[in-house]
């Protein structure tokens, strides 16, 4: 018989570990009623009034990946131990504000969402969409800003795909030894035709960095709508990072259907907005964390940047030499390429331009399109 | 088949009252588990739940199941992944050409047979081919090694999120297998690919980090015995080193122990540079970092 102490006791148990899930989500990490449900059973396994075990039945049920298992590591001694949270283990050192939406779109100061009235001034854009195809995204009017936003979500990119290793049934291709004798065991035994099968096409993985340094400001907004739409369309071989002073994965942000919240959870998501530059430093966090691993390899790989490097570019030099190993193609798009007497004589450009497959220019929605059809046959 | 429980196997698992029991267990096999390792594993066995380990190479994600199989005394049955691999090579197969086999015979042997007795025949258990997916749900108590998931497609994984929630699979011929006792369900995953949230949700995830180097020590006095502490010791402090030296491939702790056993063939009492230098290829895979380690061999061994 429980006593009614002893219930208050297990209620107060279960709203701390319940609030705990809360601010779990809070900050960042997805949990959903499943994940909440095997969390109170794990607890319930384990001995909760144990920090240690307390720790691990969250840890173990309600993160899914590395990022996730940072934010638990700080919002874990937040909530039950307040007192002792400055002395918590801290191994990512996150920003203390996160930065809102409007960092993302230059030229417009207070609010960061699409919810201003901007009505009258999109009528008066609307003076032909052909030119704005072709106009310089850094120098844009918020109008024109606003119309090309519309004209992003058409864009249709395909992923490149590539040879597979699984054969499907086909008319042509290598003889398949199951499909021919169940064909004859049906006709008892009677071996009438051989079925073949052929090897079909998988998309071919897609990676695109983002430089979201000061010097890439003008066309960061309009580069993550890019990624957006891009993503969207494949959101299985398609990734997504931002490069600035660190590397941030943004690929799950920019899976939410609406552009809007894809990228204000980007903007959030990303520390360093119009920040330096370490290119070198930060695509070798690329290559190290993700791209050996096998997000890079065998894939189309394009990098958004001007090539602007402060330091030394001997690094940079390397890790794009390196990119370009594992990667199946490696793209540099920037954004000054396609201006009148643009020269690649900026340092980072310099070092990286042995190594590059390509070099395109991006800085209009026309280019940008023209980016596609190269990734597309890629 | 093939995996029949050792005798005097116990029925079912013998549950370790707690996650330190569970570590005491795994240690005696000669793994060392951390206490996060060690609930995670508890809690897998008390909940019923898969365990999905994902973390660096080399940090003892395989070598987790077969610790687990070797204290419970079930055999453990491995699954690899690979890309293309789908439910056929997961499950069971049928044996075409033993059937065609069979139908021939029968035809050669002659008189009357009713279709329906012939079919029956063809589709027999004898003919069936059980990949490890079934021979885990058939071989209770059994535990599952699932490795390298992240090389499977997306359309695997739906297909083991099934069977794994399950436990249970229908053989149209034969009918439902199920499970008595569920098997354990390890599955390990390198990150080359991000697995889908469905399949983690099922599972209890765990993050593995290198070893710290006490524990390091201890894993290679445990795994190799006869190489001298010092030497031991000298062996974990400079893989500690180089995992922070930025490397392209940082060691792992198979990469440690193979070091050790170099050192060891080659007769070294102790690390000095001369034995380090003749060793390195033990420890490190590319070039550029054998290039990078060898001009800061002093360094590295400096205590």
């Amino acid at each position: 018989m429980t006593s009614s102490t002893e219930r208050t006791e297990a209620d107060t148990l279960l709203t701390g570990l319940v609030g705990f899930t809360e601010v779990l989500r809070a900050a960042g990490v997805p949990v959903t009623s499943d994940r909440t449900a095997a969390f109170l059973e794990a607890a319930d396994a384990l001995d909760v009034t144990d920090r240690d075990q307390a720790y691990w039945a969250g840890r173990l049920t309600l993160c899914a990946d590395p990022d996730d298992v940072a934010r638990y590591d700080l919002a874990f001694p937040a909530w039950f131990e307040p007192s002792q949270a400055r002395r918590a283990t801290n191994r990512d050192e996150r920003p203390p504000a996160p930065p809102k939406l409007a960092a993302l779109v230059p030229g417009r100061e207070g609010t960061g969402d699409d919810d201003s009235d901007d009505g009258p001034q999109i009528k008066a854009a609307a003076t032909g969409t052909e030119i704005l195809r072709s106009r310089d995204l850094g120098e844009l009017s918020p109008a024109e800003r606003e119309h090309l936003r519309r004209l992003m979500t058409l864009l249709r990119p395909e992923p490149p795909t590539r040879a597979s290793r699984r054969k499907h049934r086909h008319r042509r291709g290598d003889p398949d030894r199951q499909r021919t004798l169940r064909a004859a065991l049906r006709n008892q035994g009677e071996l009438f035709s051989i079925k073949r099968r052929d090897a079909s096409r998988r998309p071919r993985k897609v990676v695109l960095l983002i430089d979201v340094s000061g010097s890439m400001e003008p066309y960061a907004d309009a580069l993550m709508r890019f990624a957006h739409v891009f993503v969207r369309r494949a959101p299985r071989s398609v990734e997504a990072f931002t490069l600035g002073t660190r590397l941030t994965r943004i690929t799950r942000e920019l899976r939410q259907r609406d552009a809007e919240r894809a990228l204000g959870a980007a903007g959030k998501a990303i520390p360093d907005w119009s920040g330096g530059t370490r290119l070198g430093e930060v695509l070798k966090a690329f290559v190290d964390r993700w791209g050996r691993r096998g997000a890079a390899r065998r894939a189309v790989v394009v990098i958004f940047s001007d090539g602007w490097e402060r330091g030394g570019t001997e690094l940079l030099g390397e890790q794009v030499e390196q990119l370009s190993r594992l990667a199946h193609r490696l793209i540099w798009v920037n954004p000054h390429a396609g201006k009148a007497g643009y020269a690649p004589v900026q340092g980072g450009i310099v070092a990286a331009l042995p190594h590059l497959d390509d070099l395109l220019a991006g800085h209009s929605l026309d280019t940008l399109e023209k980016l596609l059809k190269v990734v597309r046959h890629a | 088949m093939n995996d029949t429980a050792p005798a005097g196997a116990p029925l079912g698992h013998p549950a370790p009252g707690s996650p330190d029991e569970l570590a005491k267990a795994l240690r005696a096999t000669g793994y060392l588990a951390d206490d996060g390792l060690a609930t995670a594993t508890y809690l897998a066995m008390q909940m019923n739940r898969p365990l999905f380990c994902e973390g660096e190479p080399g940090t003892g994600k395989t070598a987790l199941a077969q610790a687990l199989a070797e204290i419970l005394g079930t055999p453990l049955i491995r699954l690899q992944c690979h890309e293309g691999i789908d439910a056929g090579q997961a499950l069971y197969d049928w044996d075409f050409p033993r059937q065609l086999l069979h139908l021939r015979t029968l035809e050669a042997a002659g008189g009357d047979f009713d279709v329906d007795s012939v079919e029956a025949s063809l589709y027999d258990e004898r003919f069936l081919l059980a990949r490890p997916v079934l021979r885990a749900l058939r071989t209770t108590p059994s535990v599952l090694l699932i490795d390298e998931i992240d090389r499977a497609d997306d359309e695997f994984e739906a297909f083991l999120l099934e069977v794994l929630t399950e436990h249970a699979v229908t053989i149209p011929e034969i009918g439902e297998v199920r499970a008595e006792t569920p098997p354990i369900v390890v599955l390990t995953s390198n990150r080359t690919r991000e697995v889908h949230d469905a399949l983690k949700r099922r599972c209890l995830y765990l993050w593995l980090e290198h070893p710290t180097i006490e524990r390091e020590i201890e894993i290679l006095h445990s795994r190799l015995p006869d190489v001298p502490e010092r030497l031991a010791a000298a062996v974990a402090r400079a893989v500690q080193k180089l995992r922070h030296a930025d490397l392209i491939k940082p060691p792992g702790v198979a990469e440690t122990l193979d070091w050790a056993r170099a050192l060891q063939l080659v007769g070294a009492r102790h690390l000095d540079v001369g034995t380090a230098a003749r060793t390195l290829g033990a420890v490190l895979k590319y070039r550029e970092d054998a290039d990078r380690v060898h001009q800061q061999l002093d360094a590295l061994l400096a205590s």
